[in-house]
């Protein structure tokens, strides 16, 4: 096995001036082509990138618009993994070396319709590394509640009005559920922490088998943000607590940021559109559910 | 020529075909009654005596999916299921033929819940038979082994680049046991070249598949997938005539006829109950009686030109279906009855759904079908659908 | 080629101009984006201290390396303001394009 230690750090003077994420019709300001775009440099050449239906695939394979540098292709909605699984255990078989497949889904693409396949491929330890980008919504669709979408958030399906605060449920515990899988490596992150995203990636790049990186990615246009605040509003989702950065190796777990104190949440939410109709007692209730995380991981991950 | 004949069951003969067609990756989830195919190629692949990788995907959803992913780098792949699995593969399979991954499936017919029944009948591959897959409907496990081999063939011409799916009667092929021929390695080799496609991501000439069309071009796209269906009726008429060249085992191609030269009435069916038929058909003619069977091996892409050409020299046909379209008729009549309708000439229909869930369609009934077609042709009866045979009395 | 340029595309006339199915060469890009934008990036190179982070964090990965100062691909830039936004230096202005 790699010595994870010795890998040369990745970082904006020496990553490859090559663009593998170029062209694309994605939204001005998306956060998720931020991800998109950083991972695909840092895993370079060698790749063969999957991405199933939702935004990425959207803006990026119109023909003859073609919007990845790379070998890629869109998959089932519900078979990114295994479509993913299939072109690494195919490349394999005709003995190709020094590859890396790299899935590219979205919140609702990866704990929703896709967990499935996404299960069986880590069962499989398949080489490959599986990206969710997070921006806590089928975005693709026009804003619809995912299993990651988190309480509070005014969806049109879960839309805000005198009976309901918006989305009444909390995100699901997926970096957990990953990692409760025996995984040899997974990890969180956010496009708000750049370079933390690039190590994570470049960790991954060189474990053979599966692992998961989930990462933080804003959206402009369904969160109601301006588009140049799209990197700060990620990292200030990470800076109050809503959001934690944390890794899942040899079985251990480990929180990388771990603040004295967190920014304001309310800041945070008041910033969006999608929250703007909350009120204190909802973003107690946001507040409290973080707070009780929080004391879990501090207990049992540092 | 050398013969290397064993004893083995209809799944154990699709197991035989692949592991000769040195497929690079095999995904499958078990469902009976193809279990059985599943687990020799586990074995197989245990015992290295065949070469690619077996996943143990979560799913038939699954199954597909990989089976794609490893087309579009290059691999030749397998996979296998049957009814609810298939029904569970429906989003992949259209995706796949639009894809033009040629992967090969095998598919082992049997009913769809609900109710629930393990045993055969062919309403899950029929009611996919829009999905863009070539279909071929075997008789005996010989041929199932064959048609495997000629799958690969045929899927992969250049022409072609369109999914097959071997369809095996559950039980009744699958799970009895005949003497099976195990064609030699080396001749398969010789007949089966490597997979080449021009349709796949690669490190020499990287590129971006199963993208999005605008509506200035899908139809474009489609228009090309039809075209390859029907650039198939050639590419099938050549393996088989290859085939039966090395191996010495010829299918007749698209259709086969027994005994139709002089028929006046004919049966039209596919699969194992072609079998039965043709008994009944050996016994009616030393009566006397002028019957004969046409066994429609394709479905997908259809046979029409041979439909035609049967029905211009008949008085009446009947056509067997081990399924339902609901609220109409049988789905192998509607597509032989739309070919007889394109014919000048008056030929008397009818239509036997039979065999659901498993029972059986046996000789008597057949002679019987034989016989209502007779009558029918001679008291100009009303053509119809009738379910063979309700166990009770019913409403009509 | 780090980027890959606007390319001319021919459309096809006859049904055998159309690739065997969904696969086209990756990076292959007959559109620009530069109509969306109503605001464009401008350096001020003295104040600019080659930071990298615009180029780190462009959705668009249209910040170019350019010999040690920093450019634009103007073809691909939607103006979204990141770089502006993201600049510690405040060396990035977004300015109204002309219309």
């Amino acid at each position: 096995m790699t010595n994870l230690i010795d890998i040369p750090k990745v970082n904006a003077k020496n990553m490859t001036e090559k663009e593998f994420f170029y062209g694309h019709k994605a939204c001005a300001g998306c956060g998720g082509s931020i991800a998109v775009r950083l991972a695909l440099k840092v895993l370079g050449e060698r790749t063969y990138t999957a991405l199933p239906a939702g935004c990425m695939s959207a803006v990026g394979f119109i023909y003859p618009q073609m919007a990845f540098n790379t070998n890629a292709i869109i998959t089932t909605f519900p078979g990114s993994a295994s479509m993913a699984s299939g072109i690494a255990v195919g490349a394999k078989a005709l003995g190709q070396k020094d590859v890396k497949t790299v899935v590219f889904a979205g919140d609702g693409g990866t704990a929703d319709i896709g967990f499935q396949a996404l299960s069986g491929m880590i069962d499989r330890n398949d080489d490959v590394l599986y990206i969710c980008y997070d921006n806590e919504a089928y975005m693709n669709t026009g804003i619809q509640k995912s299993g990651l979408t988190p309480y509070g958030t005014k969806t049109t399906t879960t839309p805000a009005g005198e009976n309901l605060p918006g989305t009444i449920t909390h995100k699901k515990n997926l970096f957990e559920i990953i990692a409760a899988h025996d995984i040899a490596y997974a990890a969180t992150a956010s496009i708000g922490y750049p370079q933390d995203f690039l190590n994570k990636v470049n960790k991954a790049k060189h474990i053979k088998g599966a692992t998961f990186i989930h990462v933080y990615a804003s959206c402009p246009t369904g969160w109601g943000t301006p588009t140049e605040t799209s990197v700060e509003i990620a990292k200030d989702a990470v800076d109050c607590g809503l959001i934690f950065l944390a890794e899942f190796e040899d079985g251990e777990y480990k929180l990388n940021r771990n603040p004295k104190q967190f920014a304001p949440v309310k800041d945070y939410l008041k910033k969006q559109g999608r929250f703007k109709h909350m009120q204190d007692t909802d973003i107690e209730v946001v507040i409290a559910n973080r707070d009780r995380k929080w004391s879990r991981m501090r207990k049992h991950w540092l | 020529m050398k013969s290397n004949k064993i004893f083995i069951s209809g799944d154990e003969a699709v197991a035989q075909g692949v592991r000769l067609s040195r497929p690079h990756v095999v995904a499958a989830y078990p469902i009976t009654p193809q279990t059985i195919t599943v687990e020799r190629l586990a074995e197989m692949a245990e015992s290295g005596e065949m070469e690619g990788e077996y996943m143990h995907v979560e799913s038939e959803h699954s199954a597909i999916s990989a089976t794609m992913g490893a087309s579009s780098v290059g691999a030749r792949t397998f996979t296998a299921s049957s009814s609810q699995g298939l029904l569970y593969m429906a989003e992949g399979l259209h995706y796949c033929s639009g894809g033009r991954w040629p992967v090969v499936m095998m598919n082992a017919n049997r009913s769809v819940a609900l109710p629930w029944s393990i045993y055969g009948d062919q309403r899950d591959s029929l009611s996919l038979l829009d999905c863009g897959w070539i279909q071929v409907y075997v008789e005996d496990a010989q041929e199932a082994l064959d048609m495997i081999i000629q799958a690969y063939k045929i899927a992969e011409h250049k022409d072609v680049l369109t999914p097959m799916m071997v369809n095996l009667d559950g039980f009744i092929l699958t799970h009895t046991y005949e003497l099976v021929d195990i064609p030699e390695q080396k001749m398969v080799d010789e007949f089966l070249p490597p997979f080449q496609t021009p349709n796949k991501m690669s490190f020499e000439e990287p590129k971006n598949l199963g993208f999005s069309s605008k509506p200035d071009d899908n139809t474009e796209f489609k228009y090309q997938q039809n075209e390859a269906m029907f650039k198939a009726i050639d590419v099938i008429r050549d393996v088989d005539q290859e085939f039966a060249e090395k191996f010495g085992r010829k299918y007749h191609d698209m259709v086969e006829e027994y005994r139709c030269e002089d028929a006046e009435v004919v049966l039209v069916a596919l699969g194992s109950v072609c079998g039965t038929i043709r008994v009944v058909v050996d016994k009616m003619r030393a009566e006397g009686k002028k019957v004969g069977l046409l066994k429609i091996r394709y479905m997908r892409p259809f046979p029409e030109t041979e439909v035609k050409d049967l029905a211009k020299r008949v008085n009446a046909i009947g056509v067997i279906d081990k399924d339902i379209s609901f609220g109409y008729e049988g789905t192998v009549y509607t597509n032989v009855n739309s070919a007889i309708s394109k014919i000048d000439k008056y030929v008397y229909k009818s239509n036997f759904v039979g065999g659901l869930g498993g029972r059986d369609i046996t000789k008597d009934e057949i002679e019987e079908m034989f016989n209502k077609l007779f009558s029918g042709v001679e008291n100009k009866s009303e053509e119809k659908v009738e379910f063979f045979s309700l166990n009770v009395e019913s409403n009509d | 080629m780090d980027r890959p340029k606007k390319t001319e595309f021919t459309f096809p006339t006859h049904i055998n101009d159309y690739p065997t199915g969904p696969q086209y060469a990756a990076g292959y890009l007959p559109e620009t984006n530069a109509g969306w934008r109503s605001v464009r990036p401008v350096v001020d190179h003295d104040a600019c201290v080659y930071c990298l982070r615009c180029y780190l964090l462009c959705p668009d990965g249209t910040v170019v390396k350019d010999n040690g100062k920093i450019t634009f691909d103007m073809d691909y830039c939607k103006g979204c303001g990141v770089c502006a936004y993201e600049c510690p230096k405040d060396a990035i202005k977004m300015v109204k394009e002309q219309v």
